[in-house]
């Protein structure tokens, strides 16, 4: 139930190409997040495994099944769309009951599953409702339902959170993954969010113009990144990507440096720098630091409350052991 | 239009609008109601200044009673409804193929909505001499072609004829916005529809369908109110022979043809009150449907 593995799969619109061909494995029961920045063709790659796009070349499996050529209702998958996609004219009930009666299950039957699933979405008490007269969250809910009532081999996001606020983001962020350690079926879930992606996965697929540029999972990807691309895109604040002559004192073309990893002081250190702006977020300070190891400004952590002015002189301590080198390519150095 | 103060300005900058449209409507109605109350003749020298006689209820009676008059209801229902049907199935039709991306689109486009920029008499004309006409007409020359007898389209089959017209002519209004409706369609709620399972045929019923109700009821409603009144395609076809006689035609019939202005007003009186029946169950729809 829901191992899906893409060989050599391409995707050309026309004459461009999107995705040059591309493997992946995603193993039975798998929370695997697709990130990478926009037009990267995470979308289009999802696409690709729902069905509702055709691959240019290549073979997609389903449970060791070529489904390839089989249409979308066929995959036993269900998806999630980023405008949730519901049909506006239908209440939640018909919503949700839709794909079970296209699969002609008996009323009976439709009605146990639908309410099945409203009462682990809390959906219960607006059933009768259409989506008009639901909130952003509540429609997200009603979207995700109808992919639960079919108890699909995998699910398929895209993006599903981005059109709500940040709190409510949060909230659905967690009873997602909720929902994925309950069900424990196989979930791809496309988001740019990289806190979604770090919190959800179980494996993260780094995307970049359509190509892999690691998998992992996150921790993986946060300590040991396959290179620069990665490094700078995994982790928030962003690391720090040095070059020039300090990094070449560590016989590598670019070092990275995590904002964590940086010892910040006022008196002693191995960068002296001058503070630029400083974000206060209450657990922690993130100081924009200005050296001159680089024309980047280099972003430093220090957790709890810290306050240093605009200008003042500090010393900087990257910590060794969380160096990440990077030769020519871009590739890590062990 | 939230405050007081704007709600009463916006009445005051309507109200000429709204009285000149109310004097336009008022005008012609009022006195179309005074002269279905009197007997008007001009041809035997009934004119507003000599004063016409006060004739009560008769002019209604004599209309009503009058043989041609249940039948031209019936005519005219016949051909607003078969209008409306054969505009709105193949308009749907027209638009869903027009939504297809293909090689050309934007000609067919204009092709498909010329004939809404044809005057009614001449499109009726040219169907008349061009297509229908029994010996000269395309359509005899195809019978002919297949070894049939020519059809002579608007004495045989007049009522299918008109409906055929007047079908012509409208069907690109239909067509135009039911394809902006269908164009509206949000493309993920049709892949939602496929990944949930749904056959082609089924994502028309169940998702398209009832996307396009409301332009479909609004196809009705535009088109009802100016199919009561054709009237130039009937003139200038069948002269409202052959069971073609709509209301508007009688109307028209009673007052030029034998110049009884009265009784054509009564007439007219009849034709405002079959819109209005006609309206108001429009209305019970469209209001149901625009609710949403
Ligand atoms: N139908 C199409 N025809 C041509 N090009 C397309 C089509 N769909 C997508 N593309 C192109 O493919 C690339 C990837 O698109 P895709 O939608 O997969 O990006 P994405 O990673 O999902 O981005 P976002 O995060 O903004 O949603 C883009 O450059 C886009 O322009
Ligand atoms: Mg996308």
């Amino acid at each position: 139930m829901g191992r899906i593995v893409l060989d050599k799969v391409k995707k050309s619109f026309g004459e461009v190409t999107v995705i040059p061909p591309l493997d992946l494995e995603i193993n039975d029961g798998e929370f695997v997040v697709f990130v990478g920045p926009s037009g990267c063709g995470k979308s289009t790659l999802l696409r690709l495994i729902a069905g509702l796009e055709d691959v240019s070349d290549g073979v997609i499996q389903i449970d060791g099944k070529d489904a390839t050529d089989v249409p979308p209702a066929k995959r036993g998958l269900a998806m999630v769309f980023q405008s949730y996609a519901l049909y506006p004219h239908m209440t939640v009930r018909k919503n949700i009951a839709f794909p079970l009666r296209m699969a002609g299950l008996d009323q009976a039957e439709q009605n146990k599953r639908v309410e099945q699933a409203a009462a682990v979405l809390n959906l219960t008490d607006y059933l009768e409702r259409r989506p008009g007269q639901l909130s952003g969250g509540q429609r997200q809910r009603v979207a995700i339902g109808r992919a639960i009532v079919r108890e699909p081999a995998a699910f398929l996001f895209d993006e599903p959170l981005s059109n709500l606020d940040a709190a409510l983001r949060v909230g659905m962020r967690l009873e997602i993954s909720e929902l994925h350690k309950r069900l424990k079926t196989t979930m791809i879930y496309v988001t740019h969010d990289q806190v979604e992606a770090m919190t959800m996965a179980d494996k993260i697929v780094v995307l970049q113009a359509g190509v892999i540029e690691q998998v992992g999972s996150p921790l993986e990807l946060y300590s040991r990144p396959r290179n620069t691309f990665v490094a700078g895109f995994i982790g928030s604040p962003k690391m720090n990507l040095i070059g020039g002559a300090e990094a070449q004192k560590h016989n590598a073309q670019t070092i990275g440096i995590r904002p964590e990893h940086i010892e910040i002081s006022t008196t002693e250190g191995m960068w002296k720098g001058t503070v630029g702006v400083s974000e206060h977020l209450g657990s922690d300070t993130f100081f924009h630091v200005q050296t001159p190891i680089s024309e980047e400004p280099l972003t430093v952590r220090a957790t709890g409350e810290m306050s240093l002015g605009y200008g003042a002189d500090v010393y900087l301590t990257p910590r060794p052991e969380f160096l990440h080198r990077f030769d020519a390519q871009g590739l890590r150095i062990e | 239009m939230a405050t007081k103060h704007s709600r009463s300005a916006a009445r005051l900058m309507m109200a000429p609008a709204v009285i000149l449209l109310l004097g336009w409507m008022l005008v012609p109605l009022t006195m179309t109601l005074y002269f279905s109350f009197k007997r008007y003749l001009p041809l035997r020298g009934d004119s507003l200044e000599n004063g016409l006689q006060w004739v009560g209820l008769e002019n209604y009676a004599r209309f009503i009673g009058s043989s041609a008059f249940w039948p031209s209801v019936q005519a005219t229902l016949v051909i607003v409804g078969g209008v409306l049907l054969i505009t709105v199935v193949f308009g749907i039709f027209l638009a869903i193929l027009l939504d297809q991306p293909f090689w050309g689109q934007g000609i067919v486009r204009l092709l498909v909505i010329a004939p809404f920029f044809v005057m009614p008499t001449v499109s009726a004309l040219v169907w008349k001499n061009m297509f229908m006409d029994p010996v000269n007409g395309i359509l005899a020359h195809l019978w002919r072609f297949f070894g049939a007898e020519p059809v002579s389209w608007l004495s045989d089959a007049s009522v299918q004829s008109i409906i055929l017209i007047v079908s012509w002519q409208w069907l690109p209004f239909a067509t135009l916005i039911l394809l902006t409706a269908i164009q509206s369609l949000d493309s993920e709620q049709l892949e939602a529809a496929e990944m949930d399972g749904a056959p082609p045929v089924k994502r028309f019923w169940f998702i398209i369908l009832p996307h396009l109700s409301r332009a479909i009821t609004i196809v009705v409603l535009i088109q009802t109110i100016f199919l009561l009144s054709i009237f130039a395609e009937i003139f200038v076809t069948t002269g409202g022979a052959f069971g073609t006689r709509t209301l508007t035609y009688l109307i028209f019939q009673r007052v030029v043809d034998s110049q009884n202005i009265g009784l054509g007003s009564a007439g007219g009186v009849y034709a405002i009150i079959l819109a209005n029946i006609v309206a108001i169950f429009l209305m019970r729809i469209v209001g149901s449907n625009l609710d949403r």
